[in-house]
């Protein structure tokens, strides 16, 4: 039994990490109609930057500095490579994020170079443990769950009741009548991409003191998100959490029966079994599936 | 249009003799090892440009057909057989030829695959994954099917990585050569640099050859179509998604056919040929060729392999070739080569007394 | 099966969309060398019918038979390969071939050289290529566009979009051939030279079902009218019977009707 949840809550904290990645997929999705092959870079940056503000300021402010940094940079690739490109089809689009994903994680290595690196633990340090129903926990899990959690609400309750929130969900159902009612479609997809990158960086904080940060996680990272995203259905924001979830749980427990080596193909074979059963998503509707997509 | 690819394959077997003479009469023939190895590469580019240009699919996933085709050749000809060769089944075997002997690590000889029946192992194990791959795939479109693919080769890499008989993160070595006959061998033996050298670009000529053909016939045309409008193709009486699924196959063993060779070329294989970033090199080779072009496929897959396997790029190497990526797609997503094909083609109508012919080349908008 | 019965039958066809009964309890047939025209106001559900009858739509109800074959339900290249060709409301053509690739493609149900055949140029596939070719070329010519064979489809004018379609819907050489507003977009000659066209169609063998909204050329070339009224069939008759036909004129056609008929 102590197995079993200790199991369960790994599963859980890497699964909020994807869960993060997966939100991110759909915002960005959802207001402009890319994939973002380069989700995962934003995690890794967020990592980085942090790590390296870390050394000569306190590590919340270090934290919210890095966040800063990767949303400007995230709004910055729109507005470089997107806002230009709009008419161009799924083949370039897909194309160009892969290389901008590519370009980041090479500049990251010649800035950060190959080695392994991590925040220090938010509470306490890598020998503390707490110790809940007989397992025993790194007290970082709570912090990643917690911190995740709360970006996920506060992104939900932007959305319900904001007016830039609002913007974002006409942009994702019509994005031609959203730019017939005024709404600036530009700057929401600007938004969308900062706001995804923020959400990237925070995540990739939050977990580097358990995970470990280093320049080549982001592909990785990104195919996991996108499986998240995927079991949700694509272009719903919030499905992607209980999609990221799934995932770090079939991973998790996939430990028990697989050698530990397969526990990264385990996350990849579920997304391709959900896109060939089931490319709408578990809790989505056939409407947009990825069949009829153009 | 009857397809005339003899005239500009005679002239790239002329090229390619030329280049030989004159990097032997340099003395510099150890620049041929990377032109050979850069020739197996630009086959499995030249086979993802039916599928990305002509046919219009995405595959992020041709480095794990690659590694398909050259692990299997590495397992099976690599691996200590003599119990099969001693069971009933060694004697026919044998005498077919299917397995060889071969001088062992510590003396004496141990038995494994002809390099031969390896080959045809990697193609038939290529030909089944492909299908099973393939099938449900090529239903996904656009960003789907990157996915997919792209899901498929981390799995691939992550099986080559984790798997002992594959040789987990140390790959294979130690791959006999393959003795083609005639005194051929496919090998990294010094003495047989030149003979690979036309080995090697006698199949890329060979591939350029049969997908020229392909293109200009019935089923290329189909390929054409489905890119171009996939209902209207349909509509037309094309069963849009097998011709998916044979341009995917297709290219999938060209694919293997090259890391099968390049295998026994290199004396072994690692893990790092199935990387993400190895098929998003291809892709990248084919975009940076123009899609839909063969020849500029050839010429700048030939070209910046080459010089990446010379270490022309130092630590900028994946960088270049993301960078790459993104100036094509913003600056030229027709193909920086395309200019300068329409000029090349009008100029040999205008010698050869043609009319004047353009074929538009590139994704539909 | 009698020579008389009708080539195509649709019996009793339903589809909605949403709230919307694109098609409603649709029957009717069209006989062996005949061109029938299908009318009816926008959203009549003309397009959706097209596409029912193509295998483009699979219709929640009813069924369509071809020569006696039910095809309903089939996808569209099986349909295709049965003998019944279509264009599209605005012209479907593969924009990365030439004007004559994109009729060659329409020979594909007439011809089986595979991937093995034509990567090794067998002598059976080169002559079926020059076959296609042939065949190919000579309905470029018939619908006046030879000179821009080798001319990359995008090049031409809407007009002759319309005409490479019609040519390459003609090489599956169909015995029944659907038309999707063939000639909106057209100018007044190109209209003419259309339904010349059409005629010549018919007399080759090739039976016609078409859907117009250009009333005058309906009236001219139809043999009958089926007219449909959001989704549902109110009227089905010889051009002069839809003429008089009080309830097409009172419920659809209205004025608009009476100087379509006496232009």
């Amino acid at each position: 039994m102590a197995e079993f949840f200790q199991y369960a809550l790994s599963g859980v904290t890497m699964g909020s990490i994807y869960a993060a990645v997966a939100v991110g997929f759909n915002l960005i999705y959802g207001t402009t109609g890319i994939l973002n092959f380069a989700q995962g870079e934003f995690v890794m940056l967020g990592g980085m930057i942090a790590v390296s503000l870390a050394a000569f300021m306190p590590l919340p402010l270090a934290v919210a500095a890095a966040m800063l940094i990767v949303a400007l940079c995230g709004g910055a690739l729109e507005i470089l490579f997107f806002r230009r490109l709009r008419s161009h089809s799924a083949l370039h689009m897909i194309v160009i994020t892969i290389g901008l994903s590519i370009v980041v994680r090479e500049a990251a290595l010649h800035v950060w170079d190959e080695s392994v690196r991590s925040l220090p633990y938010f509470t306490g340090n890598e020998c503390s443990s707490v110790h809940l129903a007989g397992a025993a926990l790194s007290p970082q899990v709570f912090w990643v769950l917690g911190t995740v959690g709360l970006a996920v609400l506060v992104l939900h309750t932007f959305f319900r009741y904001s007016l830039a929130g609002k913007a974002m969900r006409a942009c994702a159902s019509n994005y031609e009548a959203a730019m017939l009612v005024g709404i600036n479609t530009a700057n929401v997809r600007t938004l969308a991409f900062s706001v995804s990158a923020g959400l990237g960086a925070l995540a990739g904080c939050v977990i580097s003191p358990i995970g470990m940060t280093q320049y080549d996680m982001g592909t990785d990272l990104a195919i996991k998100g996108f499986a998240a995203a995927i079991l949700g259905g694509l272009g719903n924001p919030m499905a992607g959490v209980a999609g990221g979830l799934l995932v770090g749980l079939a991973e998790s427990y996939s430990v028990k029966f697989l050698p530990a080596a397969y526990k990264d193909a385990t996350a990849f074979a579920i997304l391709l079994l959900v896109l060939f059963v089931r490319p709408h998503g578990l809790f989505g509707r056939r409407q947009g599936s990825a069949v009829r997509e153009a | 249009m009857r397809p005339r690819p003899l005239v500009p394959v005679l002239a790239a077997a002329l090229a390619v003799v030329a280049l030989q003479v004159a990097v032997t009469a340099a003395g510099r023939e150890y620049y041929l090892t990377q032109t050979i190895m850069a020739a197996y590469y630009a086959v499995v580019a030249l086979g993802l440009c039916l599928v990305m240009g002509y046919a219009g699919q995405i595959s992020l996933g041709h480095a794990a057909f690659f590694s398909l085709g050259g692990y299997t050749s590495a397992v099976l000809t690599t691996a200590d057989l003599t119990p099969l060769a001693r069971s009933g089944w060694g004697g026919p075997l044998l005498r077919l030829h299917l397995l060889q002997a071969r001088a062992g690590l510590y003396g004496g000889e141990t038995i494994g695959a002809n390099p031969w029946a390896a080959f045809g192992g990697a193609l038939l194990l290529t030909f089944a994954v492909a299908l099973l791959v393939g099938y449900p795939a090529l239903r996904l479109k656009g960003h789907y099917l990157a996915m997919a693919t792209l899901g498929f080769g981390l799995i691939v890499y992550r099986l080559l990585l984790g798997t002992n008989l594959t040789g987990a993160a140390d790959g294979i070595t130690g791959v006999p050569p393959w003795r083609l006959g005639f005194g051929l061998e496919i090998s990294g033996d010094g003495a047989q640099r030149i003979a690979n050298y036309y080995v090697a670009w006698g199949l890329v000529l060979f591939t350029i050859l049969l997908l020229t053909h392909i293109v200009h016939s019935r089923a290329g045309r189909a390929f054409r179509a489905l890119h171009g409008g996939e209902t209207a193709a349909n509509s037309m009486g094309i069963n849009t998604a097998a011709y998916k699924l044979r341009a995917f196959v297709l290219s999938a063993l060209l694919a293997a056919a090259a890391g099968s060779m390049l295998t026994h070329y290199s004396g072994g294989i690692g893990p790092s040929e199935a990387s993400a970033m190895k098929s998003v090199r291809y892709v990248a080779l084919v975009a940076a060729g123009g899609m839909a072009n063969l020849w500029g496929v050839l010429v700048v897959s030939a070209t910046l392999n080459f010089l990446s396997l010379r270490g022309c790029f130092g630590s900028y190497d994946d960088a270049l070739f993301g960078a790459l990526l993104i100036a094509i797609v913003s600056l030229a997503p027709e193909g920086p080569l395309q200019p300068l094909t329409a000029q090349g083609r009008r100029l040999w109508s205008r010698l050869a007394g043609h009319r004047v012919m353009t074929t538009p080349e590139g994704p539909a908008p | 099966m009698t020579p008389a019965a009708p080539l195509l039958v649709v019996d009793d066809i339903r589809h909605r969309f949403g709230g919307v009964q694109a098609l409603d309890h649709v029957s009717f047939g069209v006989n062996r060398g005949e061109i029938k025209a299908v009318i009816g106001p926008n959203g009549a559900g003309k397009t959706t019918l097209f596409n029912v009858v193509s295998g483009l739509i699979r219709p929640q109800s009813g069924t369509v038979r071809f020569n006696g074959t039910a095809i309903s339900g089939l996808p569209p290249y099986r349909i295709a390969g049965l003998g019944l060709s279509r264009t599209f409301q605005t012209p479907s053509l593969f924009l990365n071939m030439t004007t004559l690739e994109n009729v060659m493609v329409g020979r594909h149900v007439r011809s089986r050289a595979g991937l093995l055949a034509a990567a090794l140029r067998l002598p059976a596939q080169r002559r079926e290529e020059r076959a296609i070719h042939d065949v190919s070329l000579a309905l470029l010519e018939e619908v006046g566009l030879a000179a821009a064979a080798r001319r990359p489809v995008g090049a031409l004018s809407f007009g002759q979009r319309r005409m490479v379609e019609l040519a390459r819907a003609l090489a599956t050489e169909p015995e029944l051939l659907l038309l999707d507003e063939p000639a909106s977009g057209l100018n007044t000659r190109e209209t003419d030279d259309l339904a010349t066209l059409i005629g010549r169609i018919r007399d080759r063998g090739i039976t016609v079902l078409l859907v117009e909204h250009d009333m005058s050329l309906v009236m001219d070339i139809a043999d009958s009218i089926v007219v449909l009224h959001f989704g549902v069939p109110i009227a089905e008759g010889t051009p002069a019977v839809i003429r008089n036909d009080r309830r097409v004129v009172s419920v659809y056609l209205g004025g608009d009707f009476a100087d379509a008929a006496s232009a």
